[in-house]
């Protein structure tokens, strides 16, 4: 893949996956000091991952469908703090891009009747363009007042929460005070077939607009020009308007871009896991994870994905951990100390080179003066 | 005499690029030595290496006859080896005495104590006169004073063995005729320096010694007084170098850039450009020359659509674009040599084949149908780097962090030049480049002139202006004093129009 960062590839690939089994052997500890064997959390997790309990010798399908509908939201949200990131802007406002995505879901689900091969594309679109436009606003105000887009993005997470709750329960009429009316099955991802196929967990077809989400994330910023141009924005703007790039279109397209794929994150999680538009008491925290998936992934498309992954089966392992007598909050102890470790990049690069430099030095005593190149 | 610094048999590996190879350096108490190389020679790389920055594959140091292993700079610190960077690091809006107790900071209790560090930076700055004001915010001084704070660093640290690396290259003249001041005040206190420049002037000015590096490889060391110029040069480039650049006379036609009563505003929202006005004609070079801080940088960048114009209007080819933005300039034949490498000329993060394709990314070889083509791309790259002698470890997919100073501003003039545009502003071409690619740009320069295109060189360097240049324009105060034939002025004539003292018919 086109890597473009200054530094060596490989050590860019070892210091999250450093993070990673520092934040697994924290976790560990954690469960040690409890009492409990760490063991008992690493099945839960190989359970989560392939459906195999190694411990009793059964197998489930449904874990692996669980974390699918896990990973797929939290996909979405990396890739939409990681699509800003590249081109040098923090948006902490996936959550509320989420929130718009998913309530014109809802509006297009319940107004429009149509077959599910429209009705469903049209509720992804509808879903992608609602989150566009939210972060357009943030794009907007950096772009031609420079007001910090963090700024901005919070504040709108907040709009965006009362906005939908305001539509759900007024304009759609909520049957409960919760939720709204049921969707017709024409826009619904769900799939009684994925469903059978992993036992019953709540698999649908979102994964399908996930995988080209990673797919087109990838595209535009790595084989495009105008990608090529989004990046250089993101490292050099000076640079950028000096070779005369439109810095300020590319930090608005870049923010809608952003937004899309938080968008279309509401409408999967609105029309695959859930059937109804959903009033929310506050908000559920895609947001942040993605930052976090972002920040595990660097940035980069594969990275993305497994980093969601990751996160989606440390969610869906949960139930597993509980049962299995560990609290299930561990899972977010391990994320949350991986994004710590991740954080601390230059400590762990520090402690890599170290490492690197005994076995090499260990080696050249070993074989004489054998090539040692970096 | 007793050695203070010995590096013996020093090697360095880069990816695909041996760095320093059996490099010996053996450096006098209270010398200043000089290291000289072609641009990717190593120089660098072999301080860095001395200041814990790098480890060597093999080779030992000797500190004071004792021999040490400096693993980080922290290291070098205790040794007493301080370092000032070929691009400074500071914190740019903390002050002077914040900056230089960084990491450091004298403590009163739980607090910083700021006010005994601000008097000893005081009493260092006035011992060495530095004149540098202690309480000063970084982004309101000079890069000559900010490098004045990087000495102060050194000194507040203890530091007795001093490394500057190409320290003249950011500086005006005059500056640099203080930094050689300060210099030799450091050296009477008992200092020892280690100069890496790319001046011969200075090092035959300050040095006492001279190392060569060439490719990574060590030619020699030479007692300055016994050496010339041109013998250092031929040393390092390893043929013989003409300092004087071979022209024939210009042949000037038609205008092809018009600056017509242009005012600008600078940074501090005055006007730093005022009614200015000059033509350029096709085949010609009209050099532009000035103290720094009077107008060169809004002029530049109110034409290349990087700063507002407040009033007036620049035509190119008879069209005005005045008000067009930066792409639709470059469309239209203007093209541009930026000043600040890092600040516009480069993407540091990109790969060294992005970089060549900084403004044409867009179009047909490099793109179709918006997709990038990145065989076309390293081609590209690779025909560069071929013709103009960029050296770098990896060839196109160097990141172009990684590349030497030299070789990095080498990838900018690639570029464009390689561009040709109609109407061309180089500013600061040669800042930080060897006297071979000195000599080689130059060529190109005036070969571009003998195409037809019209050039305008904004350098600091007076001697480059006469060399290159056909006409030379003197700024002052954000407006032209005067227009001279480059035959028949000199450093002279121009000083006194450059400090405002002269001013010659238009
Ligand atoms: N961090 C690095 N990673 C990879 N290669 C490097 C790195 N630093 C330097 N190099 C390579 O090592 C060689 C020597 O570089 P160095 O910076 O020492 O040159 P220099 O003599 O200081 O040149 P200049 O006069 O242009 O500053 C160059 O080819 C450069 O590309
Ligand atoms: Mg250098």
């Amino acid at each position: 893949m086109a890597d473009t960062g200054a530094g060596s590839k490989s050590r860019k690939v070892l210091v999250p996956l450093a993070a990673v089994a520092l934040g697994f052997v924290l976790g560990s500890l954690v469960i040690l000091i409890t009492g409990r064997s760490p063991l008992l959390m690493f099945n839960a997790i190989i359970q989560g991952i392939t459906g195999f309990n190694i411990m009793s010798g059964s197998f489930n399908p449904r874990h692996i469908g669980e974390l699918v509908v896990q990973s797929m939201p939290i996909i979405l949200t990396g890739l939409c703090v990681g699509f800003a990131f590249r081109t040098g802007l923090f948006n902490i406002g996936a959550e509320g891009q989420l929130m718009m995505g998913a309530l014109a879901a809802t509006a297009v689900a319940l107004t429009v009747r149509a077959p599910a091969a429209i009705h469903v594309p049209l509720i992804l679109l509808a879903g992608m363009a609602a989150g566009g436009l939210w972060g357009a606003i943030p794009g907007y105000f950096k772009a031609r007042f420079n007001v910090h887009e963090v700024v901005v993005t919070i504040m709108l997470n907040y709009t965006a929460l009362h906005v939908n709750n305001y539509t759900i329960l007024n304009v759609f009429g909520s049957v409960d005070r919760v939720k709204t009316a049921e969707f017709p099955a024409s826009a619904l991802l769900r799939s009684p077939f994925l469903a059978s196929v992993t036992n019953g967990s709540r698999l649908n077809w979102g994964f399908i607009p996930v995988v080209l989400a990673v797919l087109s994330f990838w595209f535009i910023l790595e084989k495009t020009s105008f990608g090529y141009s989004l990046r250089a924005v993101g490292f050099n703007k000076d640079a950028a308007k000096y070779a005369g790039m439109k810095v300020e279109r590319n930090v608005v397209l870049s923010m809608i871009i952003a937004g899309a794929f938080a968008g279309l994150a509401g409408a999967v999680i609105t029309t695959g896991t859930f059937s109804f538009g959903r009033a929310l008491p506050a908000a559920e925290g895609y947001g942040f994870d993605g930052i976090a998936v972002a920040l595990v992934g660097m940035n980069h498309a594969p990275g993305i994905l497994l980093a969601g992954l990751l996160f989606g089966v440390l969610k869906s392992a949960g139930p597993l951990m509980q049962s299995a007598g560990i609290p299930r909050e561990i899972g977010g102890i391990i994320q949350a100390s991986i994004v710590m470790f991740v954080a601390m990049k230059l400590g762990i690069e520090r402690l890599l080179m170290m490492a690197r430099g005994r076995k090499a030095k260990a080696a050249l005593e070993a074989a004489g003066a054998e090539e040692a190149g970096v | 005499m007793a050695y203070i610094i010995e590096m013996l048999n020093i090697t360095k590996d880069f990816p695909g690029i041996r760095a320093n190879d059996d490099v010996t350096l053996q450096v006098e108490k209270g010398a200043i030595h000089a290291l000289l190389g072609e641009n990717g020679a190593g120089k660098s790389t072999l301080m860095s290496i001395l200041f814990g920055l790098y480890q060597p594959e093999s080779g030992r140091i000797k500190v004071r006859g004792q021999e040490v292993k400096v693993t980080d700079p922290n290291v070098a610190n205790e040794l007493g080896i301080g370092m000032v960077h070929q691009h400074f690091k500071l914190v740019h809006n903390f002050t002077v005495t914040e900056n230089i107790i960084l990491g450091l900071e004298p403590r009163k209790g739980l607090a910083v104590d700021i006010d005994s560090a601000s008097k000893k930076v005081a009493e260092l700055s006035k011992l060495y006169g530095l004149a540098v004001d202690p309480h000063a915010k970084i982004e309101d001084i000079s890069v000559g004073m900010q490098q004045r704070v990087e000495i102060l660093k050194m000194l507040y640290r203890d530091a007795e063995i001093l490394i500057f690396d190409e320290p003249t290259a950011v500086l005006t003249p005059q500056e640099i005729r203080e930094l050689i001041a300060i210099m030799r005040r450091l050296v009477e206190e008992g200092k020892t320096i280690l100069l890496i420049t790319h001046k011969l002037k200075e090092i035959k000015e300050v040095a006492d010694r001279c190392t060569v590096l060439r490719r990574g490889k060590l030619i020699g060391t030479v007692e300055v007084k016994d050496a010339s110029e041109a013998a250092m040069a031929e040393m390092m480039v390893g043929r013989e170098v003409s300092f004087s650049v071979d022209k024939a006379a210009a042949k000037p036609g038609d205008t092809v850039l018009e600056i017509k009563e242009l005012c600008v505003k600078n940074a501090k929202g005055l006007l730093g450009v005022k009614n200015l006005s000059i033509e350029l004609r096709r085949g010609e070079i009209l050099g532009l020359c000035g103290i720094d801080g009077n107008g060169q940088t809004e002029l530049i960048q109110a034409l290349t659509g990087l700063t507002k114009i407040e009033s007036g209007s620049v035509l190119v080819r008879g069209e005005d674009v005045t008000n067009l933005p930066v792409r639709q300039r470059l469309d239209r034949g203007l093209g541009h040599i930026p000043e600040d490498r890092h600040r516009h000329g480069l993407v540091l993060d990109f790969r060294l084949d992005e970089n060549m394709v900084l403004h044409t990314y867009g179009k047909p070889p490099f793109a179709r149908y918006g997709i990038l083509d990145f065989e076309a791309i390293r081609k590209n790259a690779e025909r560069l780097i071929e013709e103009f002698d960029v050296r770098a470890g990896k060839g196109p997919a160097t990141a172009a962090r990684s590349m030497s100073g030299g070789n990095q501003q080498k990838a900018i003039l690639a570029r464009e030049i390689d561009r040709s545009p109609e109407a061309f502003i180089i500013a600061q071409p040669t800042r930080g480049l060897d006297v071979g690619a000195i000599e080689y740009i130059h060529k190109r320069i005036v070969a571009e002139r003998d195409k037809g295109k019209a050039i305008l060189l904004v350098s600091l360097e007076l001697d480059e202006i006469l060399d290159v240049s056909d006409r030379i324009a003197v700024i002052y105060g954000g407006e032209i004093v005067g227009v001279v034939d480059a035959k028949e002025t000199d450093e002279n004539e121009l000083g006194l129009m450059m400090s405002g003292s002269l001013r010659k018919a238009v």
